[in-house]
Parts: C-alpha cells; sequence; structure tokens
C-alpha cells in the first residue's frame, strides 16, 4: 500500500426517479440511494466498504465502475473524471477496473461455455489473437484453480464456489488495477467462503490489485480490508484504519453495529452485551432530516441531530467520522442500558 | 439422553430420501436426537445437508411431497408423528409445532392481510371467535414488538419491513402456543442489527411460552448465544453432538473443527490466511462409502474411506461420528492448514 490515491469518489449522488402516470411519467419522488459520498481508494488496498441492506453500498460500487451513471458528483481514476466520458473513451478506461458480482448463478450466461465467458472481455477489448485468448483464457483458469481443460463446459455444470472462481477469472482477464468485490461470498455455502477469501487475497498479493469489498458481514470485512468505510443510507458515517475502526469506533452508529455481531464461541458471548437499536431502517426515499442516523441514535440531540447535516470530517489522522457529537477528541460511549436497549454512557476520550 | 417423561421431542433413525432423475437423494441418513421442553436446540450445517428437510419432516411437510420416502420414528409428545392419519397431524401442525421460515418476504401470502394471517391459527386450532382472535392477535403482536399493532392489523404483509415480517411471521407461529417451534434459518434475511433484536426476541419469547426452540442455521455465531445444545449436520447425518461450551471449545469431529476455523470472529486476532476446508460437499445421490466427510478429512485413512463411523458416545453427553476424534487437536499449530483443492 503506496498510500497513493487510485480512485477518489467526490459528493457522489446516484437518485432514482419514483415517477407516475403512464404515458407522461412525471416525476414524484426519488430513491436517495447514495447522498454525498467522499471518500479515497488508495493503490494497492482493500478497502471494506460495510452497511445493512438498502444503505447503497451496492449502488456505489456500480455508479464508481459507472454501470449505473451518478446523479452528481465526480468519480476520479488516476485523476480523470469517469462520469464525463462516454462510449469508446469509457470502455477503455473499463479495462482497468473490473467487478465481482454477488451471485454466482445470475451472473455467468447460462448459454455460454465457461472459455466464452471468460474469454469475452478479451474480445471485446480486442486484445490478442485467438489463440493467445485461448491461451490466456487457460492461464485464467489455472490461476483461480479451476482444471483449464474445462474450459468448454457450462456454469450449471460447477458448484457455486467454482462459478465464483469463474466469475472472478473474467474480472482479472483484462488486467485490471482495481476491482469491485460486490458481496463475492454472501451467496457461497460457509466451508467454500474461506477458500474465496484466501483466493481473493492471494490474487491481491501476486497482481498488485485494489479491492473495494463491499459486504455487510463485519467480520469477513475485518479479516479482508486495510482500511474500512461503513455506510448508513447513503452516507460514509465512518472511515478508518481497520484496526482503529474495530478497536475504536467513535460514531454510535458503527459502535452498536459492531456489538451486534454475533460471535461463533459461546464464552465470549456470555460477555457480550449487544446494544439493541430501537425500530428499522429509514427508507431511502424519505430520509430523516439531518442526520440520517437520528431517529436510532441514543446521543442524538434535538435541535442539532435532526436539523443538520453532519459532515465526514477528519477527527483524528485518517480517522474519519460524520457526528456532530464528535468534538476534539471526545466521542458519545453506547452501551447496552435496560432491556439492552442503547444508551449513551457519556462521552469518552480518544485515545 | 434425556429420561423418559421429560423428552418433548424424540428422532429414532429418521431417514428421507427423493427420487430424483440422479438416483436417490439421501436427503437425511438415520438422524436420531431428543429434544426436552423448553429447551434451545441449534442444528448447525451447510445447505443441502438435510437440515431443513429435518425440520420439514417433523412438521409433516415433508410427506407431502409425492417423491420422499421417509422412514424412523418421530416421536411428539408421545404420538409417533409418522403414522398418524393426516387430520391427527393437521391437529398438532401449528398448534403444538409450530415454525418459522427463513425469508420472511416469500412465506407471508401477499394477499392476506395480517389479520387474516394471524386470526385463521387461532379460530382453527383454539376454537376462538373472529373478534377474540382479533383481539389476541393484536396482543401477540405488542408483544413481538409491533409498535401501534391494533392500527397495523389490517395492513398486507408488503407495508411491513423484512424485520416487522418476521416479527410477524413469529407472532404467527407462537399464536397457539406451541410446544416446539422450528425456527429455520430465522434471521438469515435479516440485517445485522435486526438480527440482534429478533434473536432477543426468540431467547425471550421461548422462555416465556416455555416452548422448545430448534434453531436451523448456517451460522455458528447465531446459535453460540443462544442454544445449550448443539447439532451439527454433514451430508443428511449428523456428525456431533453437545453442549454448547464444550462443543465450541473442543470439537469432536474434524467437519466441526473446519466450520469453526473457517470463519473469521471479531474477537480474535487478524490472521493471514484463513484455515479452509478442501473440496465441496457430497452429491447427495452418490454419497461416498464409508464416512461423508472422509474425502475433504486431514485426518482420513483407509478405514474412514471403507466404512462410515457410527454416531458415539465420547464424554459429557456428547457425540461424534469420528474414527479419529482422539487425534483431534483444536491448536491451529499442530493441525495442518488443508489447501485449496477443487
Amino acid at each position: 500500500m503506496s498510500g497513493e490515491t487510485l480512485v477518489r469518489v467526490e459528493d457522489l449522488r446516484v437518485h432514482f426517479p419514483i415517477t407516475s402516470g403512464v404515458v407522461f411519467q412525471r416525476k414524484v419522488g426519488a430513491v436517495y440511494a447514495v447522498d454525498g459520498l467522499t471518500f479515497d481508494v488508495l493503490r494497492g488496498e482493500t478497502l471494506g466498504l460495510v452497511g445493512e441492506s438498502g444503505c447503497g453500498k451496492s449502488t456505489t460500487g456500480r455508479a464508481i465502475l459507472q454501470l449505473i451513471r451518478p446523479t452528481t458528483g465526480r468519480v476520479l481514476y488516476e485523476g480523470g473524471d469517469l462520469a464525463n466520458l462516454k462510449g469508446n473513451k469509457l470502455r477503455q478506461q473499463r479495462k482497468r477496473m473490473q467487478m465481482i458480482f454477488q451471485d454466482p448463478y445470475a451472473s455467468l450466461n447460462s448459454r455460454m461455455t465457461i472459455g466464452d465467458i471468460i474469454g469475452e472481455p478479451l474480445l471485446v477489448h480486442k486484445m490478442g489473437s485467438k489463440a493467445e485468448r485461448k491461451a490466456k483464457v487457460r492461464e485464467l483458469l489455472e490461476t483461480v484453480g479451476i482444471n483449464p481443460n474445462t474450459l468448454n463446459r457450462y456454469p450449471h455444470e460447477f458448484s457455486g464456489g467454482q462459478r465464483q472462481r469463474i466469475g472472478i477469472a473474467r474480472a482479472l482477464a483484462v488486467e485490471p488495477n482495481f476491482i469491485v468485490c460486490d458481496e463475492p461470498i454472501s451467496a457461497l455455502d460457509v466451508s467454500i467462503r474461506a477458500q474465496i477469501i484466501n483466493l481473493l487475497q492471494q490474487l491481491q498479493r501476486e497482481f498488485g490489485l485494489t479491492y473495494l469489498f463491499i459486504a455487510h458481514d463485519l467480520s469477513v470485512v475485518r479479516h479482508i480490508s486495510d482500511r474500512v468505510a461503513v455506510m448508513y443510507l447513503g452516507r460514509v458515517v465512518e472511515l478508518a484504519e481497520n484496526a482503529v475502526l474495530y478497536e475504536q469506533p467513535m460514531h454510535p452508529y458503527t459502535q452498536a453495529l459492531l456489538s451486534a455481531v454475533p460471535i461463533p464461541d459461546p464464552e465470549a458471548e456470555e460477555r457480550r452485551r449487544p446494544v439493541v437499536l430501537t425500530g428499522d431502517v429509514p427508507s431511502p426515499v424519505e430520509p430523516p432530516s439531518g442526520c440520517h442516523f437520528h431517529t436510532r441514535c441514543p446521543a442524538a440531540q434535538d435541535g442539532l441531530c435532526d436539523v443538520e447535516d453532519p459532515e465526514l470530517k477528519e477527527v483524528r489522522p485518517g480517522h474519519w467520522a460524520a457526528c456532530h457529537l464528535i468534538t476534539g477528541g471526545t466521542y458519545p460511549h453506547i452501551r447496552a442500558g435496560e432491556d439492552d436497549l442503547a444508551v449513551v454512557a457519556g462521552g469518552g476520550e480518544a485515545a | 439422553m434425556g429420561a423418559v417423561g421429560n423428552t418433548l421431542l424424540r428422532l429414532t433413525d429418521l431417514t428421507v430420501d427423493f427420487d430424483s432423475q440422479e438416483g436417490t437423494v439421501h436427503a437425511v441418513n438415520r438422524v436420531s436426537f431428543e429434544v426436552a421442553p423448553g429447551e434451545l436446540v441449534g442444528l448447525v450445517g451447510e445447505s443441502g445437508c438435510g437440515k431443513s428437510v429435518t425440520a420439514s419432516a417433523i412438521i409433516g411437510l415433508t410427506g407431502m411431497v409425492p417423491n420422499a420416502t421417509i422412514s424412523g420414528r418421530i416421536e411428539f409428545m408421545d404420538k409417533e408423528l409418522l403414522t398418524l392419519p393426516e387430520n391427527e397431524v393437521r391437529a398438532i401442525r401449528g398448534r403444538d409445532i409450530a415454525m418459522i421460515f427463513q425469508d420472511p418476504v416469500t412465506s407471508l401470502n401477499p394477499v392476506l392481510s395480517i389479520e387474516r394471517l394471524m386470526t385463521e391459527g387461532l379460530e382453527l386450532h383454539l376454537g376462538m371467535s373472529h373478534s377474540q382472535a382479533v383481539t389476541r392477535s393484536i396482543e401477540l403482536l405488542g408483544e413481538v414488538g409491533i409498535p401501534k399493532a391494533a392500527n397495523r392489523i389490517k395492513d398486507y404483509p408488503h407495508q411491513f419491513s423484512g424485520g416487522m415480517r418476521q416479527r410477524v411471521m413469529i407472532a404467527i407461529a407462537l399464536s397457539c402456543n406451541p410446544k416446539l417451534l422450528l425456527a429455520d434459518e430465522p434471521t438469515t434475511a435479516l440485517d445485522v442489527t435486526i438480527q440482534a433484536q429478533i434473536l432477543r426476541l426468540l431467547k425471550k419469547l421461548s422462555r416465556e411460552h416455555e416452548a422448545a426452540v430448534i434453531v436451523i442455521t448456517h451460522d455458528l455465531g447465531v446459535v453460540a448465544g443462544m442454544c445449550r445444545n448443539i447439532l451439527v449436520m454433514y451430508a443428511g447425518r449428523i456428525v456431533e453432538s453437545g453442549p454448547a461450551k464444550l462443543l465450541f471449545a473442543h470439537p469432536h469431529h474434524p467437519y466441526t473443527v473446519g466450520l469453526l476455523k473457517s470463519v473469521p470472529r471479531l474477537n480474535e486476532p487478524r490472521r493471514d490466511t484463513l484455515q479452509t476446508i478442501s473440496g465441496l460437499p457430497p452429491d447427495l445421490a452418490h454419497l461416498p462409502p464409508g464416512c461423508s466427510f472422509a474425502p475433504r478429512c486431514y485426518l482420513a485413512t483407509d478405514d474412514c474411506w471403507a466404512s462410515g463411523p457410527e454416531l458415539e458416545p465420547t464424554d459429557a453427553g456428547r457425540l461424534s461420528a469420528c474414527f479419529h476424534r482422539d487425534r483431534l487437536r483444536v491448536d491451529s499449530t499442530t493441525q495442518e492448514a488443508a489447501e485449496v483443492t477443487m
């Protein structure tokens, strides 16, 4: 990891219009899926992006690759803005960034052989002759741990874990620098997940890849990421080095989220007191005013949190958080109170 | 083994086969276990290991599948469910045994209101009048934490969020005071903060209603904090069972060891690589002779390939189906890390 920015996201917003009417569609509202994101992905790192379903983490991944066009905001890849690029120029850039999808069943065309699936990016980008492409496909299959002699088989002949390996081989085909991994293991069986995680880490070391690793499983994100960004309703609420975020989370949402993760160890479970947040995640159609988290936050202050948008600011070097109540190194400590409901246990000093 | 009279449910050699074009699929293979009244049991395994089929056999849904063959015994409150006539099973299903399904989005009928969904069981099983049933339903919805339940009872499932729908399903399952609740991946479709709420609710309600719960899951974390006893299934068989604390601390089966080692934990230092279980779960239509786990097992010897180990007592109420359980060490330094091979 060099500390040099590879991808920079600036005030990214993706709003999906809600329309009404059959012929003349009027815009009657919007889903504020991504609502003002700013962060950097550093060259060679794995940035984990975590959050609950509907918080906009997958939309973020897609908007970075311009699979969904951002409503406003910039996505800078090595300094060049992708959001302004179209057609051939965009396609040229796409060679350098790829995606691994969540569902290995839906993301491979069932009517193509796996050789054709992995070879297609090479064909699209006009890389190599037919023989060279075939050699490359065999090499890729070997890299991801699949017998190269199976390249004429179809996806249904492979298990979920093997299909995910095929999806990874396809992403690697054009030799990208940057890969968005969108929940790459959540559709897989427990005993297969570790195989895929290890493969992703091994490929990163081998090819110097940069990952944006989108997941909802906080234990897996801790294992694989160098830095972690936590999203809530379309915004990043906290971003820090892995160890810092997991050891000393400052944002009340991050604190509650981490306490809710069950640990496969009955002894540890006896000591763990999960903080129970009241209510559900609000709808991104009508996000709460001010801080999006204030409706569930035990520390929320009337007249401040429900009115003003908190800015994502650097609270300590390399540690970013978006909360009004984090000031000068102090932050609200969230604890499980009566009935395990979240309460504030007073402000704490950051070490 | 619990004493007679202190057993709510006893499965003896439950076997479920499905006929398919690929041959006979051995979904559940001679599964035996007992559940005491009010006990919380975790049934853990990966997809296709037979845990959901076991649950649907208990509640009498597997028998409705035309290509299924069931054998063995399912004794529930001194009745043998597999030989009971359908009308008597129907009286038990939904009343004494209830089920919570994995996906709250697809398992509530979208064209019925919450009122219809809730009152159906109360009127059918408990003979309540409709107005009594509505009053009771509102109480139950309040109990599972749905705010302003009286205003929401006329709503339809799509008007509720995933977590709220799962609460509705729990309320329906609990409505007739079941003795046994089968929770099939009750939190898999939910977010982690909502999962914490639902698990807490299940634990509390099971205590208050004195209902035994079988929690079926692939997530070891879910059962670690909730269940006193754990059953681990692999390829249609129980490979290990015992009290949660002992089982998690010192597994007596290499599959359990592999499962525990392959998931990263928040309370442990980060590791460079995760330990993996090599290979894939077996095809249930073509099970290997001998131990089903042998092809993936780092301890496997010729014995394992030749004949399958029986589930035998080890110590302190624990059972394990492994010839080499004495060679197991949880300490990862003495254990060879299985390489990724496919």
